[in-house]
């Protein structure tokens, strides 16, 4: 019985030191933002909540998901801030009271992938909308989200754009419903083009054959937002804690360690918070 | 794009013990163990219970927790996700995107298979000594403690394999944990966002180091097994 009892004791204290940990951490400031992946996994909130922290002692946990999904979060009251990219969907959060305020802080820009070979022969392009139409009347492979996030409701609206019809486009359109980094890894498998955030392809390391083709068109802005979960709603919301990280975000201080995040010299967001909108 | 060799990359995370791998490590062991722990207290005596009890509705129960076995992780997560958000029922626990919740959906993935091995475990054993433990005036309900105590290295196995479909998943953790650094990021949601990252290398490290460890842990178990085996007689 000796082995048992002292498992069953050994299991015992992994059991409590995990349960235990959660209440003593409850008490310290620890909020918790949804965000989208372009946001994490361009590497950005490592960059920028080391200086957070330090300045307010405030630990901020971030949850990377799609735009759609990160709203959704909120709504369920799951998050203290939202922090993502899609302005119309962000407006309808504030409205329909699920947001308390929208604060602009900072755009990056979409950039369309594609293999070096350029089948649909783009390359270099800046109209994006003629751009998507050439790759739609090539039949080029296409990589889309197909995720309801932000990068995804952009492209479908640069396809409406460029009056490309998506229903029935064929197998030359294919959706691969999750987030940026999958993606491209599958772009780049099958040499296709994707329509990414600069900030994920700056990041993202398995490459392959693909290149950015069409860059620098205004309809490709990417503005994102920053809102806190409205406390009416959910009480126990960090009203205070989540409002110090916004205002954190949109301060001087704040947008200049925005500006400052570069990859090989290149920066991945532009600071752009309006002046008094705190 | 040249990608570094995965094994040196493994071998370099291991020795350069890297205190945020170190921390990943711990997380999944904790949030595993306390899985298969929990699963564990319940699951014996419930199967135990399955295997010698005589009521309405006991095969069903054997289907049921024999079909859960194979229990999508995606689904238990959501499951798990919508009883723990702020707007489910248990939501005022405040329970979501912590390694308490990780661990709930972990419990309820290895459940299943703890119950139904160790069933089919009392069950073989029942069957051997009946009489003996009859003629010794022992009822259904008393042998359990004896029935279970006598097939504990049979069921060692059961726990080892609640061990393996816990620390392999990746699905429901992701859910209900949110992969938060330094707070919800297990072995497996780690790797699952370096492949998203494209970081095809570092992922396929950090999945060698999970299996090392895991293949660590089985060892340790297979050798104290062997041992007690052999002082038991």
């Amino acid at each position: 019985m000796r082995i048992l009892h002292s498992a069953l004791i050994g299991a015992a204290l992994c059991l409590s030191l995990s349960l235990g940990g959660t209440p003593a951490i409850a008490q310290e400031k620890v909020i918790t933002v949804a965000s989208t992946t372009s946001t994490e996994q361009s590497g950005l909130f490592g960059h920028i909540l080391p200086m957070f922290k330090a300045k307010t002692g405030i630990d901020v946990r971030v949850i990377a998901q799609g735009t759609g999904q990160a709203l959704d979060t909120g709504r369920r009251g799951d998050a203290d801030v939202v922090f993502v990219h899609d302005p119309n969907s962000e407006k309808k959060f504030v409205a329909e009271g699920h947001g308390v305020e929208r604060f602009e802080v900072m755009y990056n820009d979409f950039v369309v992938v594609g293999p070096k070979s350029d089948p649909a022969g783009v390359m270099g392009m800046k109209d994006i909308d003629a751009a998507l139409k050439k790759i739609a009347a090539a039949k080029t492979p296409f990589a889309s989200r197909g995720d309801d996030s932000g990068t995804h409701k952009a492209e479908q609206r640069l396809w409406k754009a460029a009056g490309v019809e998506l229903k029935g486009a064929g197998d030359w359109y294919r959706e691969t419903g999750s987030g940026m980094g999958p993606t491209l890894n599958t772009a780049s498998a099958m040499n296709a083009y994707a329509l990414t955030d600069r900030g994920t392809w700056l990041n993202f390391k398995n490459r392959g054959n693909l290149v950015i083709a069409v860059e620098g068109d205004a309809k490709l802005f990417n503005q994102y937002g920053v809102m806190l979960v409205n406390p009416a709603k959910h009480p126990h919301v960090k009203k205070e804690l989540g409002q110090a990280f916004i205002d954190w975000l949109v301060s001087a201080e704040g947008q200049k360690a925005i500006a400052d995040y570069k990859i090989d010299g290149e920066p991945l967001f532009f600071a752009n918070a309006k002046k008094g909108q705190s | 794009m040249n990608q570094p060799n995965a094994f040196s990359t493994a071998i370099e995370l291991i020795v350069s013990g890297n205190p945020a791998l170190g921390a990943i490590v711990m997380l999944s062991l904790q949030v595993t163990l306390s899985a298969v722990l929990i699963a564990s207290l319940i699951g014996l005596p419930a199967g135990a219970a399955l295997a010698l009890g005589r009521f309405r509705g006991r095969s069903a129960l054997i289907v049921i927790s024999n079909a859960l076995m194979g229990l999508p992780p995606v689904v238990a997560g959501l499951v798990v996700y919508l009883a723990l958000s702020r707007s489910g029922p248990l939501g005022f626990l405040g329970l979501l995107f912590t390694p308490g919740a990780m661990i709930v959906a972990q419990t309820i993935l290895i459940l299943p298979i703890v119950i139904s091995l160790t069933r089919q475990t009392v069950e073989d054993l029942w069957a051997e000594y009946a009489e003996q433990l009859r003629s010794l005036g022992s009822s259904r309900l008393r042998a359990i403690p004896t029935l279970l105590w006598d097939g504990r290295f049979s069921l060692i196995t059961a726990l080892l394999a609640g061990f393996g479909r816990a620390s392999a998943e990746v699905g429901a953790v992701l859910i209900v944990g949110g992969n938060i650094a330094g707070y919800t990021r297990t072995m497996t949601t780690a790797i699952a966002l370096e492949t998203s990252k494209g970081d095809l290398a570092l992922a396929l490290g950090l999945g060698i180091v999970l299996i090392a460890i895991t293949l660590l842990l089985n060892t340790g178990a297979f050798v104290a097994g062997r041992l007690a085996q052999r002082a038991a007689g």
